[in-house]
């Protein structure tokens, strides 16, 4: 009876009509999202995984009019964005650790913090034309390393944002039971709050990796391009975004067809990051 | 030790309860959150191998006194404490002295409990390695001694290599214990160690403080009276950062000197 009464009192019933209404338009806005995105995916795989065969691992970008395959740019792909991740996670690590454990609200720390937001979202483009500035035009040549810095540039802010968001997640209480056992300071950050942390802050560098393997601008003004594979570092080198920017807008088929390939290459290896990061890392938060 | 460290014997008289010479001392204690003042010059002993509780409303000042002990508020800025704090003579709010070392000796354990993300063994072994070089031997038989002490031993000797954040809110907390324990401490201060537990983990901690306090000194935080009146030997009641009463838990609450403790401790107040 009580039910009934409720059932039928106005309130409620607007309550249940407000409800639908709410559900109905966050449904229709998940929706309008999720068309765009499965429509790519689904274009990207169409095109894409025709390209994709041996020939495109093992041969180098060929001439228009001839086979060939991506491997110097995958190659090149992955020495710029391994070097840069070497050096942007040891900086970024660190530097989200001053943040989070020594600098707190101190002024260099605010400091920091609004540079670093600034750099994070900073258009790639414009670190590209950084980099040109003070190092390709200076040495007179495109490298690797070059493009190497641009994106090392990208990254360093993404891991420095991750770590001290993560660190700062771990409760005051932790810290203090650490420290209350006589440890010193950097005992307590590396054994024990960085630990707590550690599958987050991993994630993190995990996804500064998938945004470096995507970005185009910045390798456009630095490491340009090789149609010949190479491991020089110091010297131009081919690598998957460029490749596929150029191919792309090239009037030839085959070139269109590698650039789907590439293009398909790069979403399966940022998807199949993003995953990693999401199940496998973020288990191993705690041991 | 550290030589810098002043010797001096507290020069007034506390309430003088305690039977013996005080492990801890407070003498004017003032202790300021920035501009607040949280402890207004509390005078205070502590006497060794007894547990002494402080008990009062929530931001009486309780916690804070316990924090001033091993110095704990030290890690945030615009925390300080002035006045003087002996252990066994030395004072350790003298600038000079080593925290580090005063906190191997003062330990601690908190409301929630605070497993590291390591093993059992691990949780246990991470304070003894930093002040002592065992073998690993001596190490397993360390950590089975901590645990033991902590009546986990029965309870984690399998599972030694799991991660002490799988255990049971009460399992966690005793790991805390043993985890203090471990690096062989002389006074643990325990702030409100159980109020994050079930009535039959807070009874077991409550037996392993009764044991604990026969090889240390033990001074407890904790909103629960009746606890107070079970454990410990010396009560003091704390108001609006003073310390109003202190004395024998038994005499304090049977028959108050204060007004103001007997309206807490009856329930008419706070």
């Amino acid at each position: 009876m009580i039910m009934t009464a409720r059932a039928t009192s106005l309130i409620y019933r607007r309550r249940l009509r407000v409800n639908r209404f709410n559900l109905f338009m966050s449904l229709a806005a998940m929706t309008f999202g999720m068309t765009f995105l499965i429509w790519i995916l689904v274009v990207l795989f169409a095109k894409g995984v025709g390209a994709i065969s041996p020939s495109l691992f093992l041969s180098t970008t060929p001439p228009p009019g001839s086979a060939g395959g991506l491997a110097n740019a995958i190659v090149g792909s992955a020495l710029i964005v391994g070097v840069a991740t070497l050096v942007a996670t040891p900086i970024g690590i660190l530097a989200g650790i001053y943040l989070a454990e020594y600098g707190r609200n101190g002024w260099v720390a605010r400091l920091t913090r609004f540079i670093n937001d600034i750099l994070l979202s900073a258009p790639s483009i414009v670190l590209g034309l950084f980099v040109y500035t003070v190092y390709v035009m200076n040495v007179g040549h495109f490298s690797g390393w070059a493009g190497s810095a641009a994106l090392g540039l990208i990254a360093i802010p993404v891991v420095v944002r991750t770590t001290e968001n993560m660190l700062q997640l771990v409760p005051a209480s932790l810290r203090e039971a650490a420290v209350a056992l006589g440890a010193p300071m950097y005992k307590v950050i590396l054994s024990v709050t960085l630990r707590a942390v550690r599958g987050g802050v991993i994630t993190g560098i995990l996804l500064a990796v998938a945004r470096m393997s995507g970005e185009t601008a910045p390798l456009l003004f630095t490491a340009l391009n090789n149609q010949f594979g190479s491991l020089d570092m110091n010297a131009p080198m081919a690598n998957l975004p460029v490749v596929i920017f150029q191919f792309a807008l090239s009037p030839y088929d085959d070139w269109k067809d590698l650039a789907w390939g590439g293009a398909f290459l790069i979403t399966l290896t940022v998807l199949v990051l993003n995953i990693l990061a999401r199940t496998v890392f973020r288990q191993s938060t705690v041991r | 030790m550290d030589t810098a460290l002043a010797h001096a014997t507290p020069a007034d008289a506390a309430p003088s309860v305690a039977p013996s010479e005080p492990k801890m001392s407070i003498r004017h204690l003032d202790f300021y959150y920035g501009r607040f003042q949280g402890l207004k010059n509390i005078n205070l002993d502590i006497a060794p191998r007894h547990v002494t509780a402080f008990i009062g409303p929530s931001g009486c000042g309780k916690s804070t006194l316990l924090r001033t002990l091993n110095r704990m508020y030290s890690l945030y800025p615009g925390h300080r404490a002035t006045g003087d704090i002996f252990l066994d003579g030395e004072n350790i709010l003298a600038p000079g002295v080593d925290i580090n070392t005063l906190r191997a000796k003062v330990g601690m354990v908190f409301q929630k409990p605070t497993p590291f993300p390591m093993s059992i063994h691990d949780n246990i072994a991470f304070g003894v390695r930093l002040y002592e070089d065992l073998s690993a031997r001596e190490m397993d038989e360390r950590v089975e001694w901590a645990l033991t002490k902590a009546a986990m031993w029965d309870e984690a000797k399998d599972k030694l290599k799991q991660s002490g954040m799988a255990l049971s809110g009460g399992q966690q907390q005793r790991l805390c214990i043993a985890r203090a324990v471990a690096v062989k401490p002389e006074v643990l201060l325990l702030d409100e160690p159980t109020s994050a537990l079930d009535p039959i983990s807070t009874a077991k901690i409550e037996e392993l403080i009764t044991e604990l306090k026969e090889d240390y000194t033990i001074a407890i935080v904790t909103h629960n009276m009746q606890q107070a009146a079970r454990i410990s030997d010396f009560t003091a009641y704390m108001y609006l950062g003073e310390l109003i009463e202190f004395g024998r838990t038994d005499q304090l609450f049977l028959k108050p000197r204060r007004k103001e403790t007997e309206d807490y401790i009856t329930g008419r107040f706070g």
